[in-house]
């Protein structure tokens, strides 16, 4: 078998360059072989991250139906929970803000992208052998990242102009009406984001592993971001080969 | 007709009005009462007012608040604004009649209107810190409330005010506690010139009718009741000498009714918010059960290893080496 035919179909191998890798990648390679995704720092504020929005769902889900508001009890109350959203807000915009920086390099777009998009039922499916190989992130991945991203400016700057203690007096009421409206909204969005990432994450078999661990088997590498393997074999960081200088 | 804003304490002062008389509770929902209050009503009559401040200063009293000292900025209003402590305010408007050219000095008590729909009370998340008594009062109770502002938002006459000091919203309460044991509001019963009366809302709707008439027979062909229908109607009304533009009393709303936004809030967002996220929670269930997990075969992981075998610069795999991480 060539690099150029797999499950039976044959197509070149796509171009890789070292720019489709992340610092923190690494191949390590023995009787079998497992890909470092994630450095704990990137773990680290993942979970930092998930945990904020987690509590912000609830305290948020607690004030926006009322079939929900004894969620407030696990916060200390409807003043607390009044008290702390936001606080969760703001660890949440800067936490996110790392992610960010981290990920947005590699979660900009790519050829591949439309076409995977396009085979969406395909993705459903299961279909891997149908889709285009795609890089660290494939085009739903980069869908969750963006959206969150600019849910999450909406969020922040809706919910500063609605916190009470110390930003509503500098806006009309009919502003605040606006802001409230689209706050709602804008959370019901990103909750929505959210269950899609979390199912992707649970239903895409071995991939917990790349928040918990911080690896992934090459296997999974290989089935779901093979052009990101393939770059990393060539040209990243290998147990069996030493690193290049740093530059 | 007399009104009498200020009838004897009655021996026996049991409550006349009290929870069993919810007709609605914020973020829940009560029994139907079994018995219907008399809808009560405050009437306040513009063209009587002189700006006497008695009712603010009553208003203080009864509810044992306290203003802080504020700052003249040459206008008679003061405080400047409603505040957590004032429940109700003299605003005052030098207004120069177009038809005249006489200058008239407009004086509106300003505070809550204690709408029939209020919308306050379809903001606010907090169940019982909003509630409504079938004779039409609106209270906040305190208790409940968490200071969260959305009461601000729903009100179509901006009234509700947070407090900073203990972060929960207040404005006029009618007086429940003075209407529950048979007496009127503070504020009705410190006016000297009887601008403010209180009794039942028909009552109040005969009385405003023959001080209509007596205003246009004085020349104010426009002098009216102020009962909004866009809010289902006040228990506060006014009666105005220029009721057909209520904006000139310090912008009181021509046409109040609770904002488009708050509606689609409170309402479709709400309700179909709810309906989206179940669904896409249903969905995951629903498409793991259809097509299980998506795993990786073993012949993946020898595509892995083949491909780092070959990729150059590979050292030769020893199958007997275990990965370091």
């Amino acid at each position: 078998m060539t690099d150029g035919t797999m499950h039976g179909h044959n197509r070149p191998a796509p171009h890789v360059t070292k720019a489709d890798i992340d610092r923190g990648d690494r191949l390590h390679v023995g009787r079998e072989v497992i890909v470092d995704r994630y450095t704990k720092w990137a773990r680290l504020n993942h979970w930092v991250t998930a945990i904020s929005l987690i509590l912000l769902a609830l305290s948020g889900l607690a004030l926006f139906h009322p079939s929900l508001f004894w969620l407030t009890n696990l916060f200390g109350g409807g003043q607390m929970t009044r008290m702390l959203h936001p606080w969760f807000g703001v660890v949440l915009f800067f936490s996110f803000a790392g992610l960010f920086i981290r990920f947005f390099r590699l979660n900009l777009p790519a050829r591949e992208d439309a076409q995977w998009a396009a085979r969406i039922g395909d993705v459903l499916k299961g279909n891997e052998e149908k889709l285009p190989e795609v890089g660290k992130y494939n085009a739903g991945q980069k869908f969750v990242f963006w959206a969150m991203s600019v849910l999450i400016m909406i969020l922040i700057a809706s919910g500063l102009g609605i916190w009470e203690e110390y930003f509503t007096q500098y806006l009309t009421i009919e502003q605040l009406r606006i802001a409230v409206l689209v706050h709602s909204i804008a959370a019901v969005a990103i909750i929505c984001v959210w269950i899609i990432h979390v199912y992707a994450a649970f239903w895409v078999q071995g991939t917990l592993s790349a928040m918990t661990r911080g690896t992934v088997s090459g296997g999974w590498a290989w089935r779901h971001h093979r052009k990101w393997l393939r770059a990393l074999a060539a040209y990243g960081k290998r147990d069996d080969r030493p690193d290049e200088p740093k530059s | 007709m007399t009104i009498n804003v200020n009838p004897p304490v009655a021996a026996d002062t049991t409550m006349q009005m009290g929870p069993q008389d919810y007709i609605r509770r914020s973020a829940s929902s009560v029994p139907a009462p079994a018995r219907q209050l008399e809808p009560v009503a405050k009437l306040i009559d513009v063209s009587k007012c002189i700006g006497c401040k008695a009712c603010q200063s009553a208003c203080l009293e009864w509810n044992d608040l306290r203003e802080e000292v504020g700052v003249n900025t040459g206008v008679y209003d003061n405080p400047h604004d409603l505040t957590p402590n004032t429940f109700t305010l003299m605003r005052f408007t030098e207004w120069v009649n177009p038809e005249t050219d006489n200058l008239e000095w407009l004086i509106r008590k300003d505070g809550c209107m204690h709408c029939a729909d209020p919308g306050c009370l379809k903001a606010c998340p907090a169940p019982g810190a909003i509630v409504q008594y079938s004779n039409g009062v609106v209270d906040f109770v305190k208790e409940n409330c968490i200071g969260c502002g959305y009461c601000v938002k729903g009100c179509p006459f901006d009234i509700p005010r947070i407090s900073k000091v203990d972060n929960r919203s207040y404005k006029c309460t009618l007086c429940s506690d003075r209407i529950a044991v048979g007496q009127g509001p503070a504020c009705a019963k410190a006016c000297p010139t009887k601008a403010i009366v209180f009794g039942t809302k028909e009552e109040m709707k005969a009385h405003a009718a023959e001080r209509i008439e007596d205003l246009k027979s004085r020349g104010y062909s426009n002098a009216g009741l102020y009962d909004p229908p866009g809010v289902g109607g006040t228990h506060v009304m006014y009666v105005l000498h220029h009721a057909d533009k209520p904006s000139i009393y310090a912008g009181l709303p021509d046409d109040p009714r609770i904002s488009p936004l708050v509606e689609a809030w409170k309402g479709v967002t709400k309700y179909a918010g709810l309906a989206l996220m179940g669904f896409a929670a249903a969905a995951g269930f629903v498409h793991m059960a259809v097509s299980g997990r998506n795993r990786v075969t073993v012949e993946d992981d020898e595509e892995a290893r083949r491909l780092a075998e070959r990729a150059p610069g590979a050292a030769p795999l020893d199958p007997s080496k275990e990965p370091s991480a």
